[in-house]
């Protein structure tokens, strides 16, 4: 049994929402880079991540998304990769207090292989880089999320299980008419393939669509692979009504449809964009009446 | 004189290699640019186009033969400007303020360049006081704005509220794209349009160019 199966051992697991969005309410600026935050004001960070644990998340994220060097680059940050890390972790350590996991968070680079806009060698080193550092600082696992190419999800996972941690491999299906196909055409199919060969713990979809279109989703996953999976959908599509983005889903609607997702076989179910810790409170309290029924 | 229908597979295939080369090899041999255009160039494109709506393309692949057809067209830029031959239109594209998203952008940016448009491109996180001195200094027609994140899309309003006070408002046509941008919120903040993908975007600069 691997680790992961031992915390999936009493049942499916409630993960956490949207930081991006709590870090805004707390004041983040339009443009700032959310995972500064780390060192510049940890004490509100942590408020997210204590928020999310006391609405019922079992596992909680770190606010590491772009906390790789490629990404950090683009706010000239990539000198700190290694503090804002560890920072991160520790963070999401303090805020779990014992009664959530640490799972810490790993982004695309934002820049296109196939393109030559960076080089295989250049993204294999900027996530091994960030993974050693998350781990050092003693995450539970690692999570690789909103990927697009599964060139590059490839690349970050092989960097990620040097650490010997648990690795989760997270797609972002959000192209095509059907919303099935991410914004470099990977099916689910390839998508399961890529974690299953390169040994991922478990493959996801994460963003990119509301819960609704997650089932087909999770069916296909399954049937491409025998990973757990992991899901986390947005609140819903997204509209701009006077000049603020609101999703179409309230937290009831959301948690319903969510938790129909662990039917469809779900082992990690949480939320991203338009989520909050109010979305996870209804999630759990869903969740947990269908885990012990 | 050889048959340059090699040019027509290098764009659609994305190589830029082979597009440059041939492009070469036919100017070499006296090839018309125009003809090259009309009867490779143009159609590769089109057919790159039509792959991306029927999904057998996606980012990536139009990202690719979009700079295959880039390349090939630089070396032609010469000899058009030579023979008088003006740009399908002037551009300025760039990701709005406070987002450093540029994936999207950059398909765009390469696929109106494509299309035979002089584009400059400001990178990204892009201050409206650059877009209006990039506007002033190239009399661009037309603006693309892109934004990747619900949080920075107000930095497009404010960049079109910059052209409005800057009284460069009517000079230029204002196009708005990227993963969480409507129509709607085009018209919500007074947009000239919005593209939601390449495509669209090359096909709405086309029509303000043919409409002015």
């Amino acid at each position: 049994m691997t680790q992961l199966q031992k915390w999936l051992a009493a049942g499916p697991l409630v993960t956490d929402g949207a930081w991006g969005t709590e870090l805004q309410n707390r004041g983040l600026a339009a443009g700032e880079a959310p995972d500064s935050w780390n060192l510049a004001h940890p004490e509100r960070v942590e408020e997210v991540g204590t928020a999310y644990r006391e609405a019922g998340s079992r596992v909680i994220l770190t606010n590491t998304f772009r906390s790789n060097p490629i990404a950090l680059a683009g706010s000239g940050l990539e000198g700190e990769t290694e503090a804002i890390n560890r920072a991160g972790v520790a963070i999401s350590r303090k805020a779990a207090a014992g009664q959530a996991l640490v799972f810490a968070s790993i982004g695309p680079t934002g820049k296109l292989l196939m393109t030559g806009d960076v080089t295989a060698g250049q993204v294999r080193d900027a996530f091994a880089g960030q993974a050693a550092a998350l781990a050092e600082a003693g995450a539970d696992a690692l999570v690789i999320e909103t990927m697009s190419d599964v060139e590059e999800a490839g690349l970050a996972l092989a960097a990620a299980r040097e650490t010997g941690l648990p690795v989760i491999v997270s797609f972002a299906f959000d192209s095509g008419r059907k919303r099935d196909r991410t914004m470099t055409g990977a099916t689910p199919e390839q998508a399961a393939r890529v974690a299953e060969e390169g040994g991922a713990d478990a493959v996801g979809a994460n963003c990119g669509a509301g819960p609704a279109a997650f089932a087909e989703i999770c069916r296909r996953l399954r049937a491409a692979c025998d990973l757990p999976v992991w899901l986390k959908p947005n609140a819903g599509l997204p509209s701009v009504v006077d000049g603020k983005v609101l999703y179409s889903e309230s937290p009831d609607e959301f948690a319903a449809s969510a938790v129909e997702l662990l039917g469809a076989g779900a082992s990690f179910i949480g939320g991203c964009c338009g989520t909050s810790p109010e979305f996870i409170r209804a999630l759990a309290k869903r969740a947990g009446a269908c885990v012990s029924s | 004189m050889s048959d340059f229908g090699g040019l027509y597979d290098a764009i659609l295939n994305g190589d830029q290699k082979t597009s440059v080369a041939l492009t070469k090899q036919a100017l070499d041999e006296g090839v018309e640019p125009l003809d090259l255009i009309h009867r490779y160039m143009i159609p590769a494109m089109d057919e790159a186009g039509k792959r991306f709506e029927c999904e057998d393309f996606f980012v990536p692949e139009l990202l690719l033969a979009a700079r295959a057809m880039k390349g090939a067209l630089e070396l032609l830029r010469p000899r058009l400007a030579a023979s008088g031959a003006q740009p399908a239109g002037r551009v300025v594209i760039g990701t709005v303020k406070g987002d450093l998203h540029d994936i999207g952008k950059n398909l765009v940016s390469s696929m109106l360049e494509g299309g035979g448009f002089e584009v400059t491109d400001l990178g990204a996180d892009v201050s409206p006081e650059r877009f209006v001195e990039a506007v002033r200094k190239t009399g661009a027609q037309i603006v693309c704005l892109s934004a990747l994140l619900t949080v920075t899309m107000p930095s497009m309003k404010t960049t079109i509220e910059a052209f409005r006070q800057a009284g460069i408002r009517d000079q230029v046509k204002v196009l708005i794209g990227g993963a969480p941008v409507t129509e709607q919120y085009a018209r919500e903040i007074g947009a000239d349009g919005y593209g939601g993908n390449a495509n669209v975007a090359v096909a709405l600069a086309r029509q303000i160019v043919a409409a002015s």
